[in-house]
């Protein structure tokens, strides 16, 4: 049997990288994956403290924050689409119309 | 007890590798097929933990649906472009310091933390109800309003993606 | 440790039976319906179909897979050699492991999961995977456009698909497939008959899913020369075709599982009907009996020797089916009767369902693509939330309210049937003003 504190530390892998994905990479679409990467990170630590306290609960929070991150991934995508269309550019870089 | 911790090495050392092959790989389409593996390992951990609702709604959700979604977008965009592009943005070294630190300062909150949590599972897992039950259950009964709310949610986000796309309004 | 790694192998022999099993026999099956879909299309055009490899074409499937073995494997220059080379393997891994929640008769049954066809179905949809990473590979405009469309069209019908099971599910009360079965045991009648719009809509759902004509314009050849499989000869489209066939067996299977009753004989629970327990062995005996009818027609000697064999294997069949039914010889036979007989009338309903694909098929002109999404989105969708909401008005009927089973149901699927009617009306309303041809 798996201590709790094994998930966590595989949640916390996870999670750092996904971090690190977030802020060194300039591709938007990988930016996105990264986030992905992040809320499946907090998924496997919400079902490892169900599993301990023996509720449900951790799952359904767990299957609510993956309806989120669809939700996320739809609309974050229609942005880069959008945004491709106009300007060219797929790097987080050089999205800086908003810069003064 | 040895298939639990062999099951559990091989989906972790799993999604941690294809996460670190996301993060780093420079070619759009190989990171996206990482991913796949990486939340589809996710999906085995969770199979691990006894939550098979969870491991199946991963599964089709995640990796069936949005990963085909990504995979479409990315091949509808231009990719010879980003191929001969810098990678890593001026400040990665920054970044990945700080990256670090959190990770630093999680793992010992943990490591210090863990000894308070109690050993082991409360409950053989044969004696709890079948995962789909006990989620059905949580979800139409306490959990209702948010579950009402992430169907608007859907919704809005699915009305929102289709305008964002569309080449004229 | 290597003791306790044997240990463990021998405790779980018969699911490592079942799988190998499935892992060796399916490809041959496959092999096998390709060679019957060419005898019922010959049939219904009127003519033989292949009758020159082996009598009546028996041994076609094995020459044309030693013909797509020795075939030269071309790869396009500026393919993307990794994804090239694993496309099709993850189209074959995703229909297989399909297999291993699905039991073929009780006892024949990889993993009892809690959430068996739920698993079904999600692995079934991780085959997008295989056709859309297929057609970028190619490094070809045929193959990437076929790709998406394929699976666009993959992606629309599941959620059809996906309704019209969760139709059927709300009478079966759970998710795991040996015990829809026990439930359709229990109730004593098939979902197909609880659920009959359900079943359509999945019929419907299912040929889109597994990419077959009538919705088959993403591989046509007249269309897209092969769509995503253009660049891929010999043996990985071998694969390729592997993994459709398979997954026409998956889908079949979960129709068998969920409406039809799985591996129950037709009116199972009633002791009158127990003279349909022979009509495996009375089947077998008719076939066994043809083939050595048209044995001594072969023109070589071979054929009509081969033909002798086929027959004598088949009553062989016949006796081991006829076994159980005799406790005079054994007393211990009569406790294969599950076991056998079931899985000879899930194989039967599983061809069945086959034969009415290749129906289907050789009868119907094709879908043009817009008119695909079209039906998937704007018919078949709605339809099946309205299934859904009928079956569950059904079962409140019934079970708070105590309407009997031949009030509740009748009347609900009348209702879903008016509503289809209506929806198919506005539809082809909305294209006589609408028509999608010519708009991006």
């Amino acid at each position: 049997m798996i201590p709790t504190s094994h998930y966590l530390f595989l949640s916390l892998a996870l999670f750092t990288i996904g971090v690190i994905g977030v802020v060194t990479r300039r591709n938007v679409i990988i930016i996105l994956m990264s986030i992905e990467l992040m809320l499946n990170a907090v998924n496997i630590n919400l079902v490892a403290f169900s599993r301990l306290v023996g509720s449900a609960e951790g799952h359904a929070f767990a299957i609510f924050i993956i309806t989120d991150a669809a939700a996320e991934a739809a609309v974050g995508l229609g942005i880069i689409i959008s945004f491709f269309r106009n300007r060219e550019t797929l790097l987080g870089d050089e999205m800086d119309l908003m810069k003064w | 007890m040895m298939l639990d911790q062999i099951v559990f090495y091989f989906f972790a050392t799993l999604a941690v590798i294809s996460a670190v092959l996301v993060v780093t790989r420079r070619n759009i389409v190989q990171s996206a097929i990482f991913l796949i593996t990486a939340l589809l390992a996710t999906a085995g951990i969770f199979l691990q933990l006894h939550a098979e609702f969870l491991f199946i709604v991963q599964v089709i959700l995640y990796a069936g649906g949005i990963m085909v979604l990504f995979v479409f977008v990315i091949m509808l965009i231009n990719l010879d472009l980003s191929l001969h592009q810098v990678q890593f943005n001026r400040q990665w070294w920054l970044g990945l310091l700080l990256s670090l630190v959190l990770g630093a300062q999680l793992t010992v909150a943990i490591a210090v933390g863990r000894s308070g949590l109690p050993m082991g599972e409360p409950a053989p897992a044969t004696m709890l109800e079948p995962s789909t039950q006990l989620v059905g259950k949580v979800l139409f009964t306490e959990y209702m309003l948010p579950f009402e709310v992430a169907s608007i949610l859907l919704l809005v986000a699915m009305i929102g993606a289709v305008v964002m796309a569309k080449k004229k309004v | 440790m290597l003791m306790n790694i044997v240990h463990y192998l021998i405790s779980i022999w018969v699911p490592l039976v079942c799988a190998v099993i499935i892992v060796a026999v399916l490809p041959l099956v496959a092999g096998y319906i390709v060679l019957m879909e060419r005898k019922v299309m010959a049939d219904m055009q009127a003519r033989l179909g292949p009758m020159r490899v082996g009598p009546h074409g028996l041994l076609q499937p094995i020459a044309d897979a030693l013909k797509l073995l020795i075939k030269e494997d071309i790869i396009p220059d500026e393919a993307d050699k990794a994804i090239f080379w694993v496309a099709p393997l993850i189209s074959v891994t995703a229909g297989m492991l399909a297999m291993s929640a699905l039991a073929i008769g009780p006892w024949f049954q990889i993993a009892d999961l809690n959430v068996g066809l739920l698993f079904v179905v999600g692995i079934g949809a991780l085959g997008i995977f295989g056709i859309v990473l297929g057609g970028w590979a190619s490094n070809s405009h045929y193959s990437l456009l076929g790709a998406l469309r394929s699976a666009a069209q993959l992606v629309s019908y599941e959620t059809a698909a996906g309704m019209a099971i969760v139709g059927a599910l709300l009478l079966a009360g759970t998710l795991s497939t040996r015990e829809i079965i026990q439930a359709q045991d229990d109730y004593g009648v098939w979902f197909i008959f609880a659920a009959p719009v359900g079943f359509f809509i999945y019929v419907v759902a299912s040929i889109a899913e597994t990419n077959r004509a009538p919705f088959d314009l993403p591989e046509a050849e007249s269309e897209l020369v092969a769509g995503y499989m253009t660049e891929y000869s010999g043996f990985r489209w071998a694969l390729y075709f592997l993994a459709e066939y398979t997954n026409m067996v998956v889908v079949a299977s979960i129709a068998t599982t969920l409406f039809l009753g799985g591996w129950l004989r037709p009116f199972a629970g009633m002791p009158i009907f127990n003279f349909l327990d022979f009509f495996p062995t009375l089947l077998m005996l008719f076939v066994g009996a043809y083939c050595f009818y048209r044995a001594p027609k072969q023109p070589v000697k071979v054929q009509k020797m081969f033909m002798v064999a086929v027959g004598l294997g088949i009553f062989l069949v016949g006796a081991i089916l006829a076994a159980p039914l005799a406790p005079s010889v054994n007393s211990m036979l009569p406790g294969l009767k599950p076991g056998l007989h079931g899985a000879f009338w899930f194989l039967l309903k599983v061809g069945l369902y086959i034969y009415l694909f290749m129906w289907l098929r050789f009868t119907f002109p094709r879908y043009r693509f817009d008119q695909l999404m079209r039906l998937g989105w704007q018919f078949l969708i709605p339809l099946s939330i309205v299934n859904v909401m009928g079956i569950g008005v059904a079962l409140v009927l019934h079970r708070q309210w105590g309407w009997s089973h031949w009030t509740a149901f009748p009347l609900t699927t009348i209702a879903t049937l008016a509503v289809a009617g209506w929806l198919g009306w506005a539809d082809d309303k909305s294209e006589k003003e609408h028509p999608m041809v010519g708009e991006t």
